[in-house]
């Protein structure tokens, strides 16, 4: 192997100085001080008793902390250099695609004709918004292979009830009363607790020894009280549902619908589409495939694309192409209603767009390619340390198991992903899928560099070498993080969810 | 071919000989031909991010309702409030937007430790003890609380106050599809919750607005009372902004807080990402949708951070889980925290008296003109409804051509339900005015008004 393991893609340089806690904003705040400057306006100042009524008014100040501009500044950079970002290093947590998120997308989205509107302008002074939101829904379509889609849910959980409750109005508006929803086993949680939500209860359809789902015991569970099954291809375990086509053909068959977890998406883009497969609504996750910054756990963006007998049932009023150059928001004949309060995260799907564009049809596939590509290699490289847990060509991520190591020397999953941290580099996902033993599932994202990857396997061959040499020390990993092992159990034990419910 | 993946051609070959393979392709080969695209996506080839900046310049040049370009006096739960420089710089700070969700404590301290700011300030604001890490929107936050009292109550009647944003009620119908939720809407009378005109029996949350979609300051006394008698849970849709001066949700008795946080350092954004606000009682606690930071120490004895509680969440808890919301609005939540961190107590208490003095003097000013009457004879605080001689839709439509975005009309979003609490609710228009408007914009509102109902 003449690959050359280089520095540039971890943490291990950031500036994370020292093990000093950082006091909160309110233990640095003093009586007095301020940093708010507000506009000049010449409204006449009527005192806060003459506007409000004596039985509205608040006896007592809402405390906030009061500090210069200088202290604000100064501890909200230093809470960023208590923290792991994907601009900071390589991120290979599964099922997240924590790949690089364009900068320029951010800069389009901050201009102040897009930011600056407030939605419920109407209509002819906001064509702008509409054209692109119009223009976002078709190229989600033609990715997905979908007829028409809802851009309103924040998060891939909201596509997810969104999705449910239009499968439901599809049955209903048939007079169909059906109760149950399928899930395999290695599901995303958000899939059965959507589904409840939704008003179905769960049937769990188990994997087989190849880590797809069991198509006997499918087709066992199958009948016409299901509404449909939820399915995410590739799988959780990174591996695709080859027999996808008989699965769709069988839950079609007694009258059910086919729902599509785009977690996975960044798999397929360019290759296969989920209506080509047979799916029936399908919810993307713009921040995980179109690369739109998370936030530290969001905003994301949940669209919802349907096939064409769903159209009808989605979420409105939605953004609609009413005549050549001219837009107006539309309510479709059966729309379940709205799932957002306007029109959905207009500035994450903003940045979506920016990227699509960017890449086109081409960049798409590419990006597909070079992802699968990242995980295969990590996956061989990695094979005799941490070996997959069922050992063939992966989509774009590979679960790995501890299995071996904990057997030898005793050292867990959860010890070789943070002895990771250590390392500079973010952990896998841990313990996740449920069917896999002491999973870590790595994600690598078509963004990191052959260099990166090799210096990954290198911090895990390390790791390793100190499971068999110094295992107690990995119970211990990390220490020369910003805090070292955080006791998660006295934090359940003994809630302390503010300042105020500190007892210091 | 430009783009952000870094494999130099002789990169990608090396890496396929590893696998034993010998082109990209082969690596989609399990995948069957049948489903398999033989030509690729039927999109556009890529564009340089030169070439897609000017698509987006001609975006940006067709939305006239910029701020940038009009004066803003619409509100309704989406308001044009300062945001500083200081707040967008360190919200824009790349650790914080490029994070993942905090599952590794030990190097997420940066965002945990924001987080936990974050939650004391919603508590404070709400005056009830326990606060989360955020939900999507107020909408969203609503739909939430319902969940949580139909899982206190066991029962599935919600009476909700028509005073209550119209698509935050329009979201709790949709849900309701699925969770088999009573939605029982409350009308108003003179811009008050009429509660006397529904059967309260069998409720499982009592949910009104404060102020209300109007504007107006109920005396939420009777909620409560109703409330109690009736062992539900009452939940109070707050204004944050107006909440730092007004009684707060736990002092009017309320068992859930939730509201819209947009207010707090977030832009109009076109309606999203918003902020959802949420607080509840103790009692409560285990039912809390969504996630929550406490406090704790690492093996060091030092303090620490850390998501917690999470036995409530969907990917332990599964279909048992009390919601599904896994993904939040974490940026939106700190940017709050640093937004309320550099107005501190006497600036939130500034902004909205200067939002209140701004909306009370453009009332005196606009009902002047004759043909514009107040809706409600009812307190106001800073939002309030005018009926006009006039359709609302052509008044401000009319009003657009001097520059001046008049308000929120019926015709908001072409869905007809942004005035269905008021009747002849064409002829309504919903106004505020927030901290940023001036006298003498006040003063170019009044005379384009005057102009367009004439």
């Amino acid at each position: 192997m003449s690959t050359k393991a280089l520095p540039g893609g971890r943490a291990a340089s950031a500036p994370l100085l020292g093990h000093e806690i950082e006091p909160t904003l309110f233990e640095m705040s003093a009586a007095g001080r301020s940093s708010y400057q507000l506009r000049t306006t010449g409204i006449p100042a009527t005192s806060l008793h003459e506007l409000v009524p004596a039985i509205h008014r608040n006896l007592d100040v809402v405390a906030l902390a009061e500090v210069s501009e200088r202290d604000l500044v100064g501890h909200f950079t230093r809470l960023t250099h208590r923290q792991y970002s994907v601009d900071l290093g390589a991120y290979p947590l599964g099922s997240c695609t924590m790949k690089y998120n364009p900068k320029f997308c951010d800069e389009v989205a901050a201009d102040p004709g897009l930011n600056l509107v407030h939605p419920g302008a109407p209509a002819e002074l906001t064509q702008g918004w509409l054209e692109l939101l119009v223009t976002l829904e078709e190229k989600l379509c033609m990715i997905t292979g979908m007829s028409a889609a809802t851009l309103q849910p924040s998060a891939g959980a909201a596509g997810e009830l969104t999705g449910l409750l239009l499968m439901r109005a599809f049955h209903a508006a048939n007079g169909d009363v059906r109760t149950r929803v399928l899930i395999p086993d290695s599901a995303h949680g958000t899939n059965p607790a959507s589904v409840t939500l939704g008003g179905y209860e769960v049937t769990t359809i188990p994997s087989n020894d190849r880590g797809l789902v069991d198509l006997d015991a499918l087709k066992a569970a199958l009948g016409p009280d299901v509404a449909g099954i939820m399915l995410t291809n590739p799988n959780t375990v990174g591996l695709f549902e080859e027999q996808i086509t008989e699965i769709a053909e069988a839950v079609h068959d007694v009258g059910g619908l086919l729902y599509y977890d785009g977690a996975n998406l960044n798999a397929i883009l360019g290759v296969v589409r989920p209506g080509d497969m047979g799916f029936d609504i399908v919810h993307m996750n713009l921040h995980k495939t179109f690369a739109t910054p998370h936030g530290g756990g969001g905003p994301g963006a949940g669209p919802v694309a349907v096939s064409a007998r769903l159209a009808e049932f989605l979420p409105g009023p939605k953004a609609t192409r009413v005549a050549k150059d001219w837009y107006d928001w539309v309510k479709p004949a059966r729309s379940i209603g709205r799932v957002h309060a306007w029109h959905g995260n207009a500035m994450v799907l903003a940045r979506a767009l920016a990227y699509i564009e960017v890449h086109g049809g081409d960049g798409l596939t590419r990006v597909a390619q070079h992802a699968v590509l990242n995980a295969n290699w990590l996956r061989n490289r990695l094979s005799a340390t941490l070996p997959a847990a069922y050992d063939r060509v992966c989509m774009h991520e590979c679960v790995l198991t501890a299995v071996p190591l904990k057997a030898k020397y005793g050292v867990r999953g959860l010890d070789v992903a943070k002895g990771l941290l250590e390392e500079g580099f973010h952990s896998p996902t841990v313990y996740f899928p449920l069917i896999v033993d002491e999973a870590l599932m790595f994600e690598p994202t078509e963004t990191e560099s052959l260099q990166t990857l090799e210096a990954l396997a290198e911090a895990i061959e390390r790791i390793e070498k100190r499971a068999a040499s110094e295992p107690e020390a990995l119970h211990r990993a990390p220490q020369t993080t910003p805090v070292s092992r955080v006791d998660e159990a006295r934090a359940a034990r003994h809630l302390i969810p503010t300042e105020d419910a500190a007892v210091r | 071919v430009a783009d952000y993946i870094p494999h130099t051609v002789e990169e990608v070959d090396e890496m396929l000989e590893f696998l034993g393979m010998n082109s990209l392709e082969q690596l989609f080969a399990h995948i069957p031909a049948a489903v398999r695209l033989s030509q690729g996506l039927d999109l556009p080839r890529g564009m340089s991010e030169p070439d897609v900046a000017e698509v987006f310049a001609r975006f940006s040049a067709a939305n006239q309702a910029s701020t940038s370009e009009m004066l803003c006096f619409a509100g309704a739960g989406a308001y044009d409030h300062e945001v500083p420089a200081v707040v967008r710089a360190l919200a824009g700070r790349s650790e914080f937007v490029t994070a993942y969700t905090p599952y590794q404590p030990e190097v997420a301290q940066g965002v945990l430790q924001a987080i936990f700011e974050y939650q004391t300030m919603v508590s404070r604001l709400s005056g009830l003890p326990i606060a989360n890490a955020s939900l999507y929107d107020g909408a969203s936050a609503m739909v939430e609380a319902l969940n949580m009292a139909s899982g206190a109550t066991g029962r599935h009647r919600m009476l909700v106050s028509a005073g209550v944003h119209p698509h935050w009620r329009a979201a709790a119908r949709t849900f309701a599809m699925g969770t088999g939720h009573e939605i029982v809407e409350v009308p108003l009378k003179d811009g008050v919750t009429d509660w006397a005109s529904v059967d309260a029996s069998g409720a499982a949350a009592v949910v009104a607005a404060y102020p209300n979609y109007l504007g107006v300051m109920e005396d939420m006394a009777g909620a409560k009372k109703l409330a109690v008698v009736n062992e539900a849970l009452f939940v109070l849709g707050c204004d944050p902004v107006a909440a730092g001066v007004l009684k707060t949700a736990g002092q009017w008795g309320a068992d859930v807080f939730v509201g819209e946080g947009q207010a707090f350092g977030t832009s109009l954004s076109f309606g999203g990402p918003y902020l959802g606000l949420f607080a509840c009682s103790t009692e409560q606690v285990r039912r809390l949708p969504g996630r929550i930071v406490g406090e704790t120490v690492d093996s060091n004895d030092r303090r620490a951070f850390v998501t917690t509680l999470r036995a409530r969440e969907q990917d332990i808890r599964r279909e048992k889980a009390t919601s599904n919301v896994c993904t939040n609005q974490t940026l939106m939540a700190i940017t709050a925290a640093i937004q309320l961190g550099w107005l501190g107590t006497y600036g939130l208490r500034e902004v909205a008296t200067r939002c209140a003095q701004g909306a009370h003097f453009l009332f005196d000013e606009v009902t002047k003109i004759k043909g514009v009457e107040p809706v409600s004879s009812q307190p106001f605080f800073r939002e309030f409804a005018i009926r006009v001689p006039k359709k609302a839709s052509k008044v401000l439509s009319r009003m657009a051509d001097r520059g001046i975005l008049g308000g929120l009309g019926d015709a908001a979003l072409n869905d007809g339900a942004a005035m269905d609490a008021v009747s002849d609710s064409d002829h309504v228009i919903l106004v505020t005015a927030t901290e940023r408007r001036t006298k003498s914009d006040i003063e170019r509102y009044v005379k384009a008004l005057r102009k367009a109902v004439d």
